[in-house]
């Protein structure tokens, strides 16, 4: 989709002009975290629930094709009509072929991120039909006519002046009135007519459940609800991966999901849909897109037990500090590093490297993926692949050579500290971005080698 | 006791004190240690960039020098779990799990081998730790503040027999600094940003030093605080730990 | 056709079977604490109040309520007097519902959730489309725990269930709480002893 290649590093750089934004950006992320923090200790076994989270989803790994099949047939008995999806396009396929049977040219959709990976609104504006997210966080960055930058929080970088202006603009909101009571309100109203108007209503799945082909989804604003409820054909998106065995163990995964989230100890609603309303239409699709790719990738394949829960990028201080946009991919921050370059290793070549591996984002993760090990483990082989840039290949294979040989090594340390103590600017310059904003360490007269030498033995 | 004295290069090239400070504090606690000369690096660098598969001769090489120790000690969290979890050379595996096993920071060799009780050290100020987040997270120095369990650290257990230093409380107790490798030259804003925001924290709520397990850490907080002129310190948690009474 | 294609896919690349594991340890014997409860349920922005019999509860809305024109009350009990036939259509002839008040399944103690079921509430949207929300749960059916509750739930009955725990909400613009976002506005919990 892209023209431009993008770059974290770059995009976060632009991001890091304004500090202050910076700070506000990281404190306020910090605080979802804080919340999260506190939820988490007030359940005992909590570490005992994120294993046993864990092990659930493998379990669905290891046997996806006969829950799948289990899911559709139980759907189809509940009444609903199952489609299959292999990539971003036949999901959009289906669902401009269904919105066409019906006629609709407008209508709702509650937050899904896999209808963001599938870039599904930009795809039915260009057939005509004009998709109005009702996640208010969705909404606001709409209008904006930008991606959201958290996967639970859409528009956790904008500032509310900034949204009372962009309300002001297109719905008419008084100037200057950035009170976000006052905004939530005049969007309940704008979005409750949509709500009314419209036929067809997307939404997303958070778990569906192979045992009774039903499906959950998770929302704190009723707007799924309120979209399937009124719709004459609600129409279900879902990545393959949503699945769990059987409906208690709804129970593990509804007590970790929003406690990791945003700290709350569960989301307002959780509205489990099995059969279509009386004279409705239940249209689900059933969405790989590089998802049966990843499973077979061992070192990969624990990336696909993740439930969205977004704890991950608060948590972790590259993204607090970069901000969602930087990892230019629908799902940003240390997950979505690791799903990207599933489904396109060149253009997100860059992600696996936007991370300090403080492994932070493993610890918090409620479904315990080995996040910050995935991104050691891509980094590997995305350079294999042959997708790093050649002037970072070329000095490590320059490294490589000095540090295999100890002699090498010892004369190069040494020239480097002499040097560094004659000429500092040879270091001590614009081109080198360590010193743009640190000093370089002082180079001392003897190394510990040389000290050792002198003083032991 | 034999130990093998694990001296990363860029502690070799820049923080020889560090090294040496190491040296002295494990000579006082009675270990009879060596430092195999013609060391150079883990490998750590190239492995973290995406090229562990240019690793082999630093392998060769850590093989060579230590496989013949009890125990094998380095002044730095990170260089450590790089060998703890990378550490493989076709052919002598057994050597190289033999260090895999043996291999440990300073602090954890102190609290859990030497299981060191009392130090003759003073060091009268108010001192910062920053858990460095491979010591932390990687070889569980101390407890982390995402899981729900008792906490603990071991290097806190360490200064707080040093005579005469002060611990100071973080708001944020184990956030990463935001050195990361080669992070910290290819994600330069965002490396910066973090180190400061750690600084922050640490002058925010008195300390005169900020200490820890990895001088890579430091040298790049070390970096930000001099450019900022400011008269915070950093030192090694070696330093502090062999800094004597008079 | 693609679902095949993904099956096969799926077969060929899937790891080997674990079990599942054993979830028995963390569900809890006995009542859930209804203090605890009513503790969540506020903490949501919910509102609880304690009553012995059914008439407590029009003084109740009378008093906490102004200016209610339509008001859907599931049992008459509940509320005499309010609006009937209000089942016929297709959810939109809830638009202007002030109050809804309806039955809870069973509660949980741990986050406050509610479970609804279409069986009582009739027309599924009416506890969102509705501008406050009042639920009636019994004390005796409130548990510790999610897994207590989906113990006690079972295989589904309806075509459509809901946990809901407190009014409808968004912090969606800086952080800031709001409740009222596209849901109920305010949520009454009724605990009836």
């Amino acid at each position: 989709m892209e023209q431009d290649h993008k770059e974290h590093s770059l995009l976060a750089e632009t991001f890091n002009a304004n500090e202050s934004r910076v700070d506000w950006h990281d404190e306020t992320l910090w605080w979802v975290r804080q919340k999260r923090d506190r939820m988490a200790w007030s359940i005992p076994e909590w570490e005992e629930l994120r294993e046993a989270a864990s092990r659930i989803k493998h379990n669905v790994l290891g046997n996806m094709h006969d829950y799948l099949i289990e899911f559709e047939k139980n759907a189809i008995a509940n009444g609903a009509v199952v489609h299959w999806a292999a990539d971003a396009a036949e999901h959009n396929k289906i669902v401009l072929q269904l919105l066409q049977k019906q006629g609709v040219k407008r209508m709702v959709k509650s937050k899904s991120m896999l209808t963001e990976e599938c870039h599904l609104n930009p795809y039915l504006a260009e057939h005509g039909i004009e998709v109005i997210d009702t996640d208010l966080g969705e909404r606001i960055v709409q209008l904006a006519k930008e991606p959201p930058s958290h996967i639970v929080l859409p528009c956790i970088h904008k500032k509310k002046e900034e949204i009372g202006e962009l309300f002001h603009e297109h719905l008419g909101t008084p100037a200057g009135n950035a009170d976000p009571k006052f905004l939530t309100a005049a969007a309940r109203q704008h979005l409750r007519k949509e709500f009314i108007q419209s036929r067809v209503a997307i939404t997303g799945v958070n778990f569906a459940v192979a045992e009774t082909g039903e499906m959950v989804v998770c929302t704190n604003e009723g707007n799924a609800d309120m979209g399937a409820h009124l719709a004459d054909v609600h129409i279900a998106c879902m990545g393959i991966e949503k699945l769990i065995p059987q409906r208690k163990h709804l129970g593990v995964f509804l007590r970790l999901l929003a406690r990791s989230a945003t700290g709350q100890p569960i989301t307002t609603y959780s509205s489990h849909f099995r059969k279509p309303k009386e004279g409705q239409q239940l249209h689900i699709v059933l969405v790989d897109n590089g998802r049966s790719r990843q499973l077979g990738r061992e070192d990969f394949r624990n990336s696909l037990k993740c439930i969205r829960c977004g704890a991950c990028m608060n948590t972790c201080p590259v993204y607090r500090r970069s901000g969602g946009h930087s990892y230019h991919n629908a799902i940003a921050g240390p997950i979505g590093s690791i799903l990207a370059p599933n489904l396109d290793m060149k253009d997100y070549a860059d992600l696996p490297f936007a991370s300090t591996l403080c492994g932070s984002c493993s610890n918090v993760c409620p479904v315990k993926i080995d996040i910050h090990q995935q991104l050691y483990k891509w980094r590997q082989v995305i350079t294999k692949e042959g997708y790093t840039k050649k002037t970072k290949a070329a000095g490590m294979h320059a490294m490589n050579i000095v540090l295999s040989k100890p002699g090498l090594y010892k004369t190069a340390g040494g020239v480097g500290r002499w040097v560094m103590r004659t000429f500092p600017a040879v270091v001590n310059n614009g081109m080198n971005p360590w010193y743009k904003q640190r000093e370089m360490p002082a180079p001392p007269k003897e190394s510990f080698a040389d000290w050792y030498k002198k003083n032991r033995k | 006791m034999k130990v093998g004295l694990f001296i990363p290069c860029y502690i070799d090239q820049f923080y020889p004190q560090v090294g040496i400070a190491t040296l002295s504090l494990l000579e006082k606690l009675g270990c009879e240690v060596v430092y195999p000369q013609g060391q150079t690096c883990c490998g750590q660098p190239m492995a973290n960039s995406g090229f562990e598969h240019l690793t082999s001769g630093c392998n060769t090489l850590f093989v060579n020098h230590f496989q013949d120790f009890d125990y094998i000690v380095g002044p730095s969290g990170s260089c450590v779990l790089h060998i703890k979890d990378h550490l493989h050379v076709p052919d002598r595996e057994e050597k190289a799990t033999h260090i895999r096993q043996r291999i440990y920071e300073l602090a954890e060799f102190l609290t859990d081998v030497l299981k060191v009780e009392s130090l003759q050290a003073r060091f009268p100020h108010k001192v910062g730790i920053h858990q460095s987040c491979h010591g932390q997270r990687g070889l569980g120095l101390s407890q982390m503040s995402e899981l729900v369990a008792e906490p603990f650290s071991k290097p806190q257990q360490l200064l707080q027999m040093v005579e005469g230093l002060e611990l100071v409380e973080l708001k944020r107790k184990d956030e990463c600094c935001g050195f990361g490798g080669t992070f910290c030259v290819f994600e330069e804003a965002v490396s910066v940003k973090m180190g400061k925001d750690r600084i922050t924290d640490h002058v925010n709520n008195g300390a005169e030093y900020i200490t820890g397990n990895d001088v890579s850490c430091l040298m790049h907080l070390e970096g930000i605080l001099r450019r900022q002129q400011s008269n915070v310190k950093v030192l090694h948690m070696a330093e502090i730990l062999n800094a004597s009474i008079d | 056709m693609s679902r095949e294609a993904i099956l096969a896919a799926i077969k060929k690349n899937q790891p080997e079977y674990q079990a599942l594991p054993d979830l028995s340890a963390f569900g809890q014997a006995g009542p859930g604490d209804p203090a605890a409860f009513k503790k969540v349920v506020e903490s949501l922005g919910g509102q609880v109040y304690e009553i012995t019999s059914f008439a407590e509860i029009q003084p109740l809305v009378a008093e906490h309520y102004t200016d209610l024109k339509q008001v859907v009350a599931i049992k008459d009990a509940y509320l005499p007097g309010a609006a009937t036939q209000w089942q016929t259509g297709d959810g939109r002839q809830l638009e202007h519902v002030d109050l809804a008040i309806i039955p809870g399944q069973l509660g949980v103690a741990e986050n406050g959730a509610i479970w609804v079921t279409e069986s009582e509430i009739e027309v599924r949207v009416l506890p969102f489309i509705t501008q406050h929300l009042a639920i009636v749960i019994d004390s005796k059916h409130i548990l510790p725990t999610m897994h207590d509750a989906y113990e006690q739930i079972g295989a589904p009955s309806t075509g459509f269930s809901a946990f809901i725990a407190g009014p409808s909400k968004t912090a969606d613009i800086e952080q800031s709480l709001v409740l009222g976002a596209h849901g109920a506005k305010s949520l009454t919990v009724f605990i009836i002893r």
